[in-house]
Parts: structure tokens; sequence; C-alpha cells
């Protein structure tokens, strides 16, 4: 059986873009909606929101553990915070900051990061921050998304906002395909079923749906079936998309660019340890730190690139036929 | 408030402070102490707040952030004096299912914490989000911090304190302990703060100085505090105090920053403080 898949693809963009979109809408539509940045307005797009808000823009400066105390405190008093840094900054520079005085404190900050993972690309590995969903979901009380494309970044950004609590929201640097209709509902905690197939789940987040999307392509023109899960939430997490896709595949890959220790293929392994065994692969980086490069060379260098979903599900399929090894 | 009613206030908060960290033998009695007389007046003259009406977001009423979170026991004991939750609620500090955290919690939904403290550092911040959206909001009421000394080591301190100045935060009143103690021993022996007053003149702030213990100099301190506000400047308070004030085997030394009395020596120290309110 050969078929082809067709995904319809709208244009390209860089996800950050959408998140500097969705701001300055919700900032239209929400007076309590507040941003604040430090000094990378440009690089988060925020610019739109501070020309049209300046009242309701603050300039950090480059001093993200202020940032995040003085978000948890503007939120007393009503305001809606959304911040802005780099994802590395947004997280590992600012745990304990994030830990105490917004999650464990229930405060209702927006963290917004943009140049997550290795396609950030030349900057090298100090600035690509690939434990970031992990540290994040660890933390109770915190809502962990991480949107696919243009269009889906833009509205999740306004969608966090009617959510009570905090919420970190991780998107990317480079220019990639949208195929997100502008008028999706987008629900938290609801993943998208983007392809059915019947032989084997994929499950991705971030730029890696548009990869597993071309690795179903290509496994189609093999004769294998590929369902593609976009798991734009990492928490809460979607059990039941998960396990009704793999009651019927009864094998998955996780694909996601992060560190495989930690990330959304965890996530996927403990719920199915616990109702559902079944073989699993990662894709995402396996223990190392990157390197200057551009993305698309660091994705290949790194394995999580399209081929790398093929062969995952290939690997994932023979596993289920071969057994345990 | 006046000030003779002040120091019965404290007086007993004082008394709380011991009896509670010698019941669970844990706690911070000596900068507890040490703040008594400060958040006394704070809380029963200078600031308007609404105890009997607690709610999280405090529009219209002043906010106090306490920044270093192990003196817990002297808020939570002024917070209950204040009618903020019941005083006998006192005895449950630091035992499993209390609302009274070892470090202040919101999330045990303590009527009057709005912020959990204790990783030291990021009340400052916290105060000045809060002082922020006051000014949006068209809320003329103010923002209050209190700090320990050997917080001022914490990198994100300098970080509030420059932005503070340079954004004209002039709704913020902070305060730092300033008992020259810390855990490990005298502060100038850990990491010398050299002259408080002036690195924070020299950050631009409004610099105040006085002493931590007469009611009067409080009051005197608070009040021109409260006139400086809405110039421009953030104001800081440079309080000194002696940590174990009131309970003389405990001042003069750091000993008593984290370790609590045993039976006997509390009986001293009940000795030495006045029951004014009655204990709980």
């Amino acid at each position: 059986m050969t078929e082809t898949i067709e995904i319809e693809v709208l244009g390209k963009k860089d996800t950050r873009s959408g998140f500097g979109e969705g701001l300055l809408e919700i900032g239209k539509r929400n007076k309590d909606v507040v941003a604040l940045c430090a000094d990378l307005t440009g690089s988060l797009k925020m610019n739109a929101f501070e020309d049209e808000f300046p009242e309701r823009f603050f300039q950090i400066g480059i001093a993200e553990a202020n940032m995040m105390g003085i978000a948890a405190g503007m939120t007393i008093g009503g305001k809606i915070p959304y911040t802005g840094t780099f994802a590395n900054f947004s997280t590992s520079r600012v745990y304990d900051q994030i830990r105490q005085s917004i999650a464990y404190s229930q405060k209702n900050v927006k963290i917004c990061a943009s140049h997550a993972g290795l396609t950030l690309g030349e900057d090298g590995a100090t600035h690509q921050v690939l434990e970031d969903i992990g540290m994040m979901k660890m933390l109770p009380n915190m809502t962990v998304i991480v949107p696919c494309d243009f269009n889906q970044t833009k509205q999740a950004t306004i969608a966090i906002a009617d959510l009570e609590g905090p919420v970190y929201l991780r998107f990317g640097r480079p220019s990639v395909p949208i195929f997100v209709k502008p008028d999706a509902d987008f629900q938290i905690g609801k993943a998208d079923t983007i392809i059915e197939g019947t032989d084997v789940t994929i499950i991705a987040c971030g730029h890696l749906v548009w990869k597993s999307i071309e690795a179903a392509q290509e496994l189609a023109k093999k004769g294998i079936s590929a369902e593609v899960i976009n798991m734009h939430t990492i928490k809460p997490f979607d059990n039941k998309a998960v396990l009704d896709s793999v009651a019927k595949t009864r094998c998955v890959v996780s694909a996601e660019e992060h560190m495989i220790n930690g990330g959304l293929g965890d996530s996927i392994a403990q719920l199915l340890s616990r109702s559902n065994p079944v073989p699993q692969e990662y894709v995402g980086v396996n223990d190392t730190f990157g390197e200057s490069g551009t993305p698309d060379e660091l994705m290949k260098k790194y394995g999580i690139d399209t081929a790398n979903v093929v062969a995952a599900a290939e690997k994932v399929i023979e596993r289920l036929v071969t057994g345990p090894t | 408030m006046e000030s003779n009613e002040i120091a019965k206030v404290a007086s007993q908060v004082r008394r709380d402070i011991v009896r509670m960290v010698a019941a669970v033998s844990s706690g911070h009695p000596g900068g507890s102490l040490g703040c008594a007389d400060f958040l006394s007046t704070l809380y029963f003259d200078t600031m308007n707040h609404n105890p009997t009406d607690f709610k999280m977001d405090g529009r219209g009423e002043d906010l106090f952030f306490l920044s270093n979170g192990h003196i817990s026991p002297v808020w939570y004991s002024v917070l209950a004096r204040s009618n903020y939750f019941p005083v006998p609620e006192l005895a449950t500090f630091r035992k499993l299912g209390t609302r009274l955290q070892g470090h202040p919690s919101t999330d045990h939904h303590l009527p009057g914490i709005r912020m959990a403290s204790g990783s030291l550092g990021q009340g400052l911040s916290v105060g000045i989000g809060a002082a922020a959206t006051k000014k949006l909001n068209g809320d003329d009421s103010l923002v209050y911090t209190l700090h320990g000394d050997g917080e001022m080591q914490e990198g994100q301190i300098w970080e509030a304190a420059l932005y503070a100045s340079a954004k004209k935060v002039d709704n913020l009143i902070a305060t730092i302990d300033y008992n020259g103690r810390q855990i490990d021993g005298d502060l100038e022996d850990i990491i010398s703060l050299g002259n408080l007053t002036q690195k924070w003149q020299a950050f631009g702030w409004e610099v105040l100085e006085m002493g931590g213990h007469n009611i009067d100099k409080i009051r005197a301190t608070l009040a021109k505090a409260k006139s400086l506000t809405g110039k421009g400047k953030p104001i800081m308070i440079v309080m000194a105090t002696e940590m174990g004030q009131g309970v003389d085997y405990m001042m003069g030394t750091h000993k008593w920053h984290g370790a609590a009395p045993n039976d006997e020596q509390l009986a001293s120290a009940l000795g030495q403080l006045e029951e004014t309110l009655g204990d709980y």
C-alpha cells in the first residue's frame, strides 16, 4: 500500500513572530495584560506591543531574576504579566525565582521563552537550552506549552491569558512551515491529531511536529501508516490522546527538540508504563550539549531531523515484531 | 496607636516568638526578636490595611512583603495579633498540616501572606512589581518590604536596586534589618557590606537610618519615609537592630539565628518578657 499524505502549507514564519502578534492581540483584548522584557524586545518580537501600549510595557534590562520577581509581584492587583527572553534565561537562569515566587506562590505569570533548543543556531550551546521542558514540567502548578508553528504560537499566546496560573510557553527562532489554520481552535491540554494512521504513533511538539509530518509522508511511501499527534501541551498531558492512539498502533515514537532526559518522551513513557506498556523510541538530543551551526545542520548532527523520525518509526515497528531485545 | 501601646504588642510578640520556636525545637528566634518592634509598629500604626477581610490582590491597601522569610515567627505573631487569623493558631507553627509553614507560603492560604519567601533575595523585586501594579491601577497606597542584612549578599537585590531607582519606583519603602549577624557568624567576617547607606544612596535611593528598638523613632522614621514617597525615588530604611533583642542570652551573638531554646532557656526568656496581651 503506497499513498501520499497532503498537508497544506500556508507559508513560512518563525514561531516567535506568532508570539509577538499574539501578544499584541491579547493586549488589545485584555487591558490587564502587561509585558516585561529583559533587553531582547526585538528578538522576542515584542516591539508592536511596546509601541501600542508603552505604559504596559516594562523594560527590565539584563536582569532576568529581577524580571521574574517583578512579574510575580505585578499579579497582586490583577495584572497578567508576560515575560519575554530567551528560553535559557527564562528557565535555568531563574529557576529558583520561578519556583518560589511564581510556581509555589501560584502567581498568574506567563513565562514566554524564545530561541529554545538547537535551532537557535550559530550562538551555540550557551544559549541552546535543551533542558527547559523538563525543568518546567517538574514544577507543581506550572502549565507547559510548546506550540508547533506561527499560527499555533499566536493562538497559544492569546489562550494562556484566560488560564489562571503560571504558564511556560516555549517557541523558537527559525522560520518554519505554517500548517495550523489561522482560525483553529487551540485548547490547552488537548492534543491535535494531524495525520491518522495505524502502524505507529508519532507524538511530537514544537519544531519536531513538522519533521514528523515529513516523516509520515516518507513512511507512507514505504507503505507504513503513521499517526502524527501534535502534543502542544506537555503539562497537563493529554493521556487520552496517547492511549487511544497506541491502542490502535501498539508502538510509539516521541520527537522533540529537547534532551531525551526529562522531555516529552519521558511524559509518554510514564503514562504508558502505567497504563499500556508498548515499545517506544525517542527522537531527541541524547545527553549532550549543542554547538554553533545552522539549524538544519544541527538538527541533522544531533539526530532530531526527519530521517531520525523515520528511522525511529521503522525501528519501533521492528521491535513490535521481534519482541524485547 | 500610641508608642507605649505598640511596645506592649511587641512584648507579647516576643513571648509568642520564643514559645513558637521552643514548641517545635526549630525556627529562627534571633532575627524575629530583633524585628518585633519594627513589625509591630508597621502593622499597628503605619500601614493602612484590612486584617479581617484579607484579599490577595490588596487593592486600596498598603502591602507588606517579608523577603527574609526565615523570621516568619515575628510575622505570624504580628499577623495574628492584628486579627488576620486566630491567635491560638500560632501553636501550630511548623507542625504537619499547618498554615504557618516554616517559611511563609501562599500555598496554605494563611491570611496576610501574598508571596512565598525563604529563598533569599527575591522580595525586593516582588515589592517593585506590586508597586508597579498599584501605579497602573491608580492605587496610591504603598508597598513595604523587609530584608535581612545578610540577604544583601544576594545578587538579585542589586538588580532590583538598580531598577527601582532607574524606573522611579517611588511608592515603595524597603527596610533592612541591619543586625550585623548571619547564620555562619558576624556579617563583617562573612562578607562585609561596607558602607551600606552609601551603597543604596549610590544606587539612587532615598536612604533613612534608624534604630530598630525605639518605637517613637521607628514611628517618626516611617512617617518621614511616607512623606518622601511620590517624589521620584524609592526609599530604603537602614535599621540598626540587635539580633535576639529582649532576651539577654540571645543578644550579642549569631548563635540564636536559627536555634530554638530548651525548656529552661524558654523559662528564662519568658521571665524577661512581659505578658501584655495574653499568651495563646
